[in-house]
């Protein structure tokens, strides 16, 4: 079965070897396309292999149990990591030789809180307006327009110090839209939310990709997020992707209830936290190591 | 919102390195300006040194190498020299503060140059590092400190913006390596504190004995407080022009050392 679900997936994806991905680019255009992207941290492959696509405005599910690879991937798609091997594109340009390219046409929203605290909303946001070079009058704009869409604009000149959880999840949000991006990187939108806060973003999710044709790969824990959300979901597990397609498609073909019998179905049921505290420690060996 | 909405301002490169060094130093400006007690606490230490060192050592003090004149005034370029070291470290350090907060993320994400970065944020250091030393400076004048050249001061604020540049570029180039802020208190033990106490800022290097006074000689800060000091109160030991020519090298060493380094931080 899992064997059938693999021939599935080269023939929906077409990626798996060069010949196919040739094809594929002139047929179609891939928001993400990445070919045997790997990444060692000290000769552990926190991402091994991962060949996958995402078309142009989709929502795309990145799923996987701690530790997996999810973030590291992320941080490849974003240039904020150098793959050891293979190749990404984002938008059509290579995150190895036009990372400002690719630096333009993403936005994203990290894990842990990225904004300087002791600046206002407004002030963070003009911060990413300026880096990214904006006008005067593009900026106030869209400033207002973003602001406006994670309704802050009350807060906005509020210190983000003073701000709850929800609040500067929902300010990180629009600070990834600022400078239209085409593709948003969304790594645990929702994690330590209450459910209001929640079903927010969700709401934000599904219209940015439905009104500003955003295409967003977004990681998960929570399987009812992922089924909620994405169109396709990708299943990673110690760095390998071990099964690529929508819910619905994978819910049927493992005849499970829910995405997350099917998840559990993959990755079984043991906790990982030992090997996502090893692959911290190994991780940091690395930063420090580095060339 | 519309869809139209999707298509990317085209902006020049070199607009929005302007663009990134002018937000860089505005973020540094608008974080010093709301961290008044972080000013406050920064402008207390050289004004005690000052207060301290300068009155209780006032009279009969004069080691040999020294000029015969008041001690407050031999101190007050040295407790100038220290403030720009100190404010500079930390101005430079604070790379790490914003990989511990997740902000360098935000940072080294946006498509703008490293060098901008780096630049914006000497920038923005050497302002509030200048800002302080010229407080502590008026603050000595108070004191009793004279000046004996008024266009001097031009002078050693330059001397303030070359030392600025070295240490921040330094600072950088150190929080580049570094992992987490446990690690800064080590480097202001180990580097910080025997920079500023063998850099001349409270005795004339001339009387450290023979196996010390290399790491003096080798010391930037030593040229930096003796070239404030010919600025100031026309006394030094060095030729100005040694002074101003490694101070040079120095800043251009570790600005670009910092560059390199922060080039290849990964998150």
């Amino acid at each position: 079965m899992l064997f059938a679900l693999v021939r599935r997936q080269r023939i929906h994806w077409q990626i798996s070897n060069g010949v196919k991905w040739n094809i594929i680019k002139r047929n179609f255009m891939l928001a993400i396309e990445t070919k045997n992207l790997t990444k060692e941290f000290n000769g552990l492959k926190a991402v091994n292999n991962v060949s996958f696509g995402v078309e142009e405005g989709e929502i795309f599910g990145l799923l996987g149990p701690n530790g997996a690879g999810k973030t590291t991937t992320i941080k490849m798609l974003a240039t904020l990591l150098k793959p050891t091997k293979g190749e990404a594109k984002v938008c059509g340009f290579d995150v190895l030789k036009q990372r400002d390219e690719v630096r333009n046409s993403i936005g994203i929203v990290f894990q842990e809180p990225a904004l300087d605290n002791r600046l206002t909303g407004y002030e963070n946001l003009d911060f990413h307006a300026r880096l990214y070079g904006l006008d005067s009058e593009t900026r106030k704009k869209r400033i207002k327009e973003v602001l406006n869409l994670v309704e802050l604009e009350d807060k906005a000149n509020v210190i983000v110090r003073n701000y709850s959880g929800g609040m500067q999840r929902r300010l990180e949000i629009a600070r990834g839209l600022m400078h239209y991006p085409k593709v948003l990187f969304l790594d645990e939108p929702t994690l330590g939310l209450d459910p209001q806060t929640r079903h927010r973003i969700w709401d934000y999710i599904l219209q940015l990709n439905q009104k500003e044709k955003i295409t967003i790969i977004l990681t998960t824990h929570y399987m009812e997020e992922a089924d909620y959300l994405c169109q396709k979901v990708g299943i990673i597990d110690f760095g390998k992707i071990v099964a690529l397609d929508t819910p619905q498609n994978l819910k049927n073909i493992f005849k499970k209830p829910t995405l997350e019998d099917v998840f559990l179905h993959f990755t079984g049921r043991r906790i990982r936290e030992t090997e996502a505290n090893q692959n911290e420690k190994l991780k940091r060996m690395g930063h420090r190591f580095r060339r | 919102m519309k869809s139209n909405n999707l298509q990317t301002p085209k902006q020049s490169s070199r607009d929005a390195t302007g663009q990134a060094i002018y937000i860089m130093w505005l973020r540094e400006m608008k974080r010093f300006f709301r961290a008044k007690a972080r000013v406050i606490g920064t402008l207390a230490m050289p004004f005690f040194f000052l207060i301290s060192f300068g009155f209780g050592m006032r009279q009969g003090f004069n080691l040999p190498g020294m000029p015969q004149m008041n001690y407050l005034n031999f101190l007050v370029p040295g407790i100038i020299g220290m403030t720009m070291l100190f404010n500079s470290i930390f101005a430079g350090i604070s790379v790490l503060w914003d990989r511990e907060f997740g902000f360098l993320k935000e940072i080294l994400v946006a498509p703008v140059k490293r060098f901008a970065i780096v630049l914006g944020r000497i920038a923005g250091g050497i302002t509030t590092a200048l800002i302080q030393a010229i407080l502590i400076l008026i603050l000595s004048l108070f004191l009793g400190f004279k000046i004996s050249n008024p266009f001097g001061i031009i002078l050693a604020i330059l001397f303030m913006i070359l030392i600025g540049t070295g240490f921040i570029g330094f600072g950088i180039a150190v929080a580049s390596i570094l992992e987490n802020t446990e690690s800064f208190s080590l480097i202001m033990q180990l580097f910080v504190f025997p920079t500023f106490l063998l850099s001349g800022a409270f005795f004339p290097v001339s009387n450290l004995p023979k196996w010390l006074k290399p790491i003096s000689l080798i010391n930037p800060l030593t040229y930096g407080v003796d070239g404030l000091r010919a600025s100031l109160i026309g006394f030094s030991q060095f030729p100005l022009i040694l002074d101003l020519v490694i101070l040079l090298i120095f800043g251009i060493l570790m600005v670009g050392l910092g560059s390199w380094l922060f080039n290849k931080t990964e998150i």
